[in-house]
């Protein structure tokens, strides 16, 4: 089975973040994996380790992107497509669905998988407007995945712990959500062969991928908070302190 | 013109997210002065969507057809892009459920846009709606313009209040038939289940210390377990936690998880993403102990405490026990 994983470079997930204009300021952000991409990873090397053949990471992304591809090289991925785009952070997700999609279609792959949502953007559209504009058949965050002849039957989180198995023909993508396998990390050896592996480098600019009416930001900014918390102040000591007096005296909870 | 909602229910049941959509759409509304309708997708669903005439809405539109009696993504999106195409709606509004997830961008695609996604305010501009969606998991918040018309948005759960019924609606349901080819529906669902039964209800707490990925590994959990029994307290988690196998699912809180409502909701290390937030913010008291002051969490919670948890949860288990001495 040729499988596609769609991984995105995203800030840290406790990086101290600077709203910039429409995006932050980037200038000393360090970068990572985005989690749920790193399931969607995990979920096609096992995928081919059950059932055989290649699995192939699909990204879009300045150049410091290749960090992140080389080490899902390491883990075991085949090769690389970058799609070299300097703004990823401005890119709606019509825009960045239709960059992967042409991008990915002259490989006619079985499945994809990307992760079921960035944790930058958040928008949690990429992987199904991709499936839209390949003409695949899709499902969303999506817990399992078993093969079959030219199908595959996956388990999908619903709301409030139900979950829902269906079965979907190939070509498809998948949404993979967080946490469904346990993470392997990157041998000496994985390490060692990344370095010869496959990393096919195109430039945005010449993609020549479906335009969209596009959903920009005009400005972010950190929210204001609306409630009215307390927050204690002082050393351990006091704050506790005076925790636990306000909630037995003020909001009579303990 | 127009402003669709298209609301969502599942076995006859409303999800009670529909009317916060609706709450949004007349903000919209009203703003553009153009009217809101109002559409219910399934099949047999005439009792149901009859319901929809006690509310606010101008036309309460019901898509009934064998084709869409379980939900798919392809028979909604084929659905929904008929009834768009015959009614031009400026916006279409959703709420922001996993089914929503499933399938509004594949629509969306179809009139070459994506979705306004996880929408928690509206402002307005002379250039028309501002949409504000949040960003990094909540940290930051981006005012967002959408160019041309049809535009979608899907609204997140509790940024509005829900609309009320009104005792003077009498407008009646007006039927949209489709044509969809059941051969073009590609998967195939099986019924929904749940996993084992849940061994505790963490809906009947009283007092619940939840924890998150601040405690960094599993055998740092002592620390708040211990908080927790000088409570007599329930322990939760966040998704993380029970994902890495630290606590049983059961004992998870949020959208995929239990909703909770104690009298105190401790969580401790917990960033307050939104899918932990819904399924904690209707607990009467919130603690929140997190050592990043600009944690959303700290949005929703009566009482925080910024800094270190290593440090602040043993010293508050302390105080508790000399308390009660
Ligand atoms: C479809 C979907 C469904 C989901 N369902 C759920 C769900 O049901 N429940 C759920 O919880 N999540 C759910 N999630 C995941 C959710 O989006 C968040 O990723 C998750 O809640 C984050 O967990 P966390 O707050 O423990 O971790 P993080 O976001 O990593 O936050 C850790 C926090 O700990 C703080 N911290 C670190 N060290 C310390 C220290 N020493 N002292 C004090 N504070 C410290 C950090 O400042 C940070 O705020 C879902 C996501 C999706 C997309
Ligand atoms: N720039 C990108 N490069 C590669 N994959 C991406 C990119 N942006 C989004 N994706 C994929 O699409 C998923 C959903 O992203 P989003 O729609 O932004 O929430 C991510 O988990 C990735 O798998």
């Amino acid at each position: 089975m040729k499988i596609v994983v769609s991984v995105k470079q995203v800030p840290a997930r406790d990086s101290v973040l600077r709203p910039n204009g429409p995006w932050v300021d980037e200038s000393d952000l360090t970068y990572e994996m985005n989690e749920p991409d790193a399931y969607a990873l995990e979920e096609a090397l096992q995928l081919k380790e059950k059932i055989g053949g290649e699995v192939v990471v699909l990204t879009a992304g300045p150049q410091r992107a290749q960090s992140t591809i080389r080490e899902a090289l390491a883990k075991g991925a085949d090769r690389a497509i970058h799609i070299e785009l300097s703004n990823t952070g401005v890119v709606d997700a019509f825009g960045t669905a239709a960059l992967l999609a042409t991008a990915v279609k002259p490989e006619r792959p079985d499945l994809i998988l990307t992760g079921l949502q960035s944790d930058d953007m958040g928008y949690g559209q990429t992987g199904v407007i991709m499936a839209e504009l390949l003409g695949y058949s899709h499902a969303t965050i999506v817990m399992d995945v078993e093969p079959q002849a030219g199908a595959v039957r996956i388990k999908r989180e619903l709301e409030d712990g139900w979950f829902q198995n269906i079965t979907l023909p190939l070509p498809a993508v998948l949404t993979i959500q967080s946490g469904i396998k346990k993470l392997r990390y990157a041998t000496l050896m994985g390490i060692k062969k990344s370095k010869t592996k496959e990393v096919k480098t195109i430039s945005a600019a010449d993609i020549t991928a479906q335009t969209n009416r596009s959903i920009a930001a005009e400005s972010i900014y950190v929210p204001q908070r609306s409630k009215e918390s307390t927050i204690l102040s002082g050393d351990t000591r006091q704050a506790v302190q005076q925790l636990v007096e306000k909630l037995r005296f003020e909001a009579r909870v303990l | 013109m127009s402003i669709l909602v298209v609301t969502e229910h599942r076995a006859g049941t409303w999800n009670r997210l529909s009317f916060e959509a609706l709450a949004a759409a007349q903000k919209l509304a009203k703003e553009l002065d153009v009217p809101v309708d109002a559409v219910a997708i399934g099949s047999g669903i005439d009792s149901l969507a009859a319901e929809l005439t006690q509310y606010p809405i101008r036309t309460p539109i019901v898509i009934d057809d064998p084709v869409l009696s379980d939900y798919t993504p392809d028979a909604y999106a084929a659905a929904l892009e008929q009834l768009i195409k015959a009614e031009n709606p400026r916006i279409v509004v959703f709420p922001h459920t996993y089914q929503v997830r499933d399938f509004a961008p594949k629509l969306a695609a179809r009139f070459l846009t994506s979705v306004v996604s996880d929408v928690v305010d509206l402002k307005s501009s002379p250039s028309g709606p501002v949409y504000v969606r949040q960003l990094f998991q909540g940290k930051l918040n981006a005012d967002v313009h959408a160019s041309g018309e049809p535009q979608f948005v899907s609204v997140q759960a509790g940024a509005f209040r829900a609309a009320n019924r009104d005792a003077t609606a009498t407008n009646p349901v007006r039927k949209f038939p489709v044509q969809i080819d059941p051969a073009t529906v590609r998967s195939k669902p099986e019924q929904p289940f749940r996993e084992a039964q849940r061994s505790v209800d963490l809906g009947a707490a009283d007092i619940i210390v939840a924890v998150g990925r601040g405690i960094k590994e599993k055998d740092n959990l002592p620390i708040v377990e211990e908080l927790a029994q000088q409570l007599g307290a329930e322990i939760a988690a966040s998704r993380p936690i029970c994902d890495n196998g630290w606590l049983p699912m059961e004992r998870q809180v949020g959208s995929s998880g239990q909703t909770v409502a104690p009298k105190i909701y401790f969580a401790i290390g917990i960033s307050g993403a939104i899918q932990h937030l819904v399924g904690m913010k209707g607990s009467r008291t919130i603690v929140a102990i997190n050592k990043d002051e600009s944690a959303p969490i700290f949005e929703a919670a009566d009482y925080g405490i910024v800094g270190d948890l290593f440090e602040i949860v043993p010293a508050l288990t302390e105080e508790i026990r000399k308390t009660k001495a």
